[in-house]
C-alpha cells in the first residue's frame, strides 16, 4: 500500500494524517465523521459530495485525499458555529429548500462558495442557476434552492 | 478507493517525464475529472499514474512583452476564465470554458487534460484551433513546440508519445490581435453536458469586408477540425444573408459527422450548417460590425 503524509485543517481543526494514495477526499472526510459529505454518483455529476478546499467548491469524490495536503477544508457541519446556523444555512431553512436533505450539505457548500465570491453583486436567477449547475436535487424542483441562494446573497 | 496500482507524485517536470517514459501505459493525473472517473468505472489502463498536482510551475498564466500568452497546462478552467489576460485578449476562450460541466468540475479540471485526452468534443478545442495554439511539450529528448494543427490524430488520440508532458499553451499575438471571436456549444442540457456539436469562429474585418476568417468544429469529424473550404468562401466577403448561406453550403465539404446516440449524422449536419452562420454573426457582433 502506498501512503503519503499530509497536513490539513478540517472545519478549523488541524490534522496530521497518513493517507492511502488511492483514497478520495470524500472517503477521508466520512471516515473521520464528517458525514454531511454524501456520496451520490461518485463521478462528479451530482455535487452531493461538494466541500470547499481553500474556499473553492470541489467534488470530493473526484479529489484524491493526498491533494488536500496543506489545505483548509470546509464541510457543511463546520458552517454552523456555536449552535448558530450560517447565513446560507438559514436561508435554506427559511426558503424551505430542504426535503429529503441528501443533496443539502453539498448545495449549502456550493451556495456558500457562490455567495462569498459574489458578495454585493446583483445577479440574475439564470446566473444563480448556472452557479448551482453542478448539484442535483431529486426532491425540491430547485426553485426554493434558487430562492435561498437569492436571499443568502442579500444577507 | 480508486483501483490505483502504481502511483508516483512527481516532484519536477523532469521527474514526471522520466517516470512517464519508464512504464508503458502510465497516465498523467492532473485535475482528475476524467482519469478518476475512468478509474471509478473500473476501466482498464488507468492503474499506473503520475500525479502532477505538485508541479505549481505548470499553473502560470502570463504574457510577455511581445504579447505572446502562455497558459500552464495545469491551470484549471476557472483559473483561465477569471484571468484578466485571458478576458482582455482571448475572451472566446473563457466563453468556451464556461460551457464545461458545472462549477465544481471547472474548479478542478484543466485545459491540459481537455486537449491531451483527445476528446472529439473538447470544449477548449475550437478556441485552440482558431487562436492557433502552440503546445510546449517536455519529452525525454528535451523540449519542443508543436502546433495544435495535427495534434489530434483520432478519437482519444494525439501525437503525444510515452514520456511527453504538456507544459503550456502558447498563443501568439498575430492570432488574436484585431480578431473578434465566438463559441457556441450545442448540447441537450444547458450545463453538465457534452457537446453534440461545438463551433467557434474568429474574424478580422477590414472595413466592411472580411479580411481573415477562421471556423472550427468539435464532434463534426474524428478530431476537432478547422474548415478550409468554408473559410475560403468568406474571404473578402461582406457579411450578409447571402454570404452566410454560401458559408453554410460550403461547410458540408469540411465535415464528416457521424451518428451516435446523441444525434444522427443528418441532424448533426443540420446543426453544423446552422451554427456556422450563427457563430459568425455572433463573432461579427463582437467586432461591432453590421450583420
Ligand atoms: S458524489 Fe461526488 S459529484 Fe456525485
Ligand atoms: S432535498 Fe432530496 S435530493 Fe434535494
Amino acid at each position: 500500500m502506498q501512503t503519503r503524509n499530509i497536513n490539513l485543517t478540517i472545519n478549523g481543526k488541524k490534522y496530521e494524517l497518513v493517507v492511502d494514495v488511492r483514497q478520495s477526499l470524500l472517503e477521508l472526510l466520512r471516515e473521520r465523521g464528517y458525514t454531511s459529505v454524501k456520496q451520490g454518483c461518485g463521478v462528479g455529476e451530482c455535487g452531493a459530495c461538494t466541500v470547499l478546499v481553500d474556499n473553492v467548491a470541489v467534488d470530493s469524490c473526484l479529489y484524491l485525499a493526498v491533494w488536500a495536503d496543506n489545505t483548509t477544508i470546509r464541510t457543511a457541519e463546520g458552517e454552523c458555529r456555536d449552535g448558530k446556523l450560517s447565513p446560507v444555512q438559514e436561508a435554506y431553512m427559511e426558503a424551505g429548500a430542504v426535503q429529503c436533505g441528501f443533496c443539502t450539505p453539498g448545495l449549502i457548500m456550493a451556495t456558500t462558495a457562490f455567495v462569498e465570491e459574489n458578495k454585493g453583486k446583483t445577479l440574475s436567477r439564470q446566473e444563480m442557476k448556472k452557479a448551482h449547475a453542478g448539484n442535483l436535487c431529486r426532491c425540491t424542483g430547485y426553485q426554493t434552492i434558487i430562492n435561498a441562494a437569492e436571499e443568502a446573497l442579500k444577507k | 478507493m480508486f483501483p490505483i496500482e502504481n502511483y508516483h507524485y512527481a516532484t519536477s517536470v523532469e521527474d514526471a517525464v522520466q517516470h512517464l517514459a519508464a512504464y508503458e501505459g502510465t497516465k498523467i493525473l492532473a485535475g482528475g475529472t476524467d482519469v478518476l472517473v475512468r478509474l471509478h468505472e473500473g476501466k482498464s489502463g488507468y492503474g499506473h499514474l503520475i500525479d502532477i498536482n505538485g508541479l505549481d510551475e505548470l499553473k502560470t498564466i502570463s504574457m510577455d512583452e511581445s504579447g505572446t500568452i502562455f497558459i500552464g497546462s495545469r491551470a484549471t478552467f476557472t483559473e483561465i476564465i477569471t484571468n484578466d489576460i485571458i478576458s482582455r485578449n482571448v475572451p472566446m476562450l473563457a466563453q468556451s470554458l464556461l460551457t464545461i460541466g458545472g462549477p465544481q468540475v471547472r474548479n478542478t479540471g484543466t485545459m491540459g487534460g481537455n486537449i491531451c485526452n483527445g476528446a472529439v468534443s473538447a470544449d477548449s478545442a475550437c478556441a485552440a484551433l482558431v487562436y492557433e495554439f502552440d503546445l510546449q511539450i517536455q519529452g525525454t529528448e528535451g523540449e519542443r513546440r508543436e502546433s495544435i494543427h495535427g495534434f489530434h490524430t483520432g478519437p482519444g488520440r494525439t501525437i503525444l508519445q510515452q514520456g511527453d508532458l504538456l507544459k503550456s499553451f502558447v498563443i501568439r499575438p498575430e492570432n488574436y490581435t484585431d480578431f473578434k471571436a465566438s463559441y457556441i456549444k450545442y448540447a441537450m442540457r444547458g450545463a453538465m453536458d457534452i457537446a453534440t456539436i461545438g463551433c467557434g469562429a474568429a474574424i478580422k474585418m477590414h472595413g466592411e469586408e472580411v479580411e481573415t476568417f477562421k471556423l472550427a468544429f468539435t464532434v463534426a469529424a474524428p478530431t476537432p477540425i478547422r474548415c478550409p473550404t468554408a473559410e475560403k468562401t468568406m474571404k473578402g466577403a461582406v457579411i450578409s444573408e447571402e454570404s452566410l448561406k454560401r458559408l453554410a453550403d460550403a461547410v458540408a465539404a469540411d465535415v464528416k459527422p457521424r451518428t451516435s446516440w446523441r444525434a444522427s449524422k443528418e441532424f448533426r449536419l443540420h446543426i453544423i450548417r446552422t451554427l456556422a452562420k450563427k457563430v459568425t454573426r455572433q463573432a461579427v457582433d463582437n467586432q461591432g460590425g453590421t450583420c
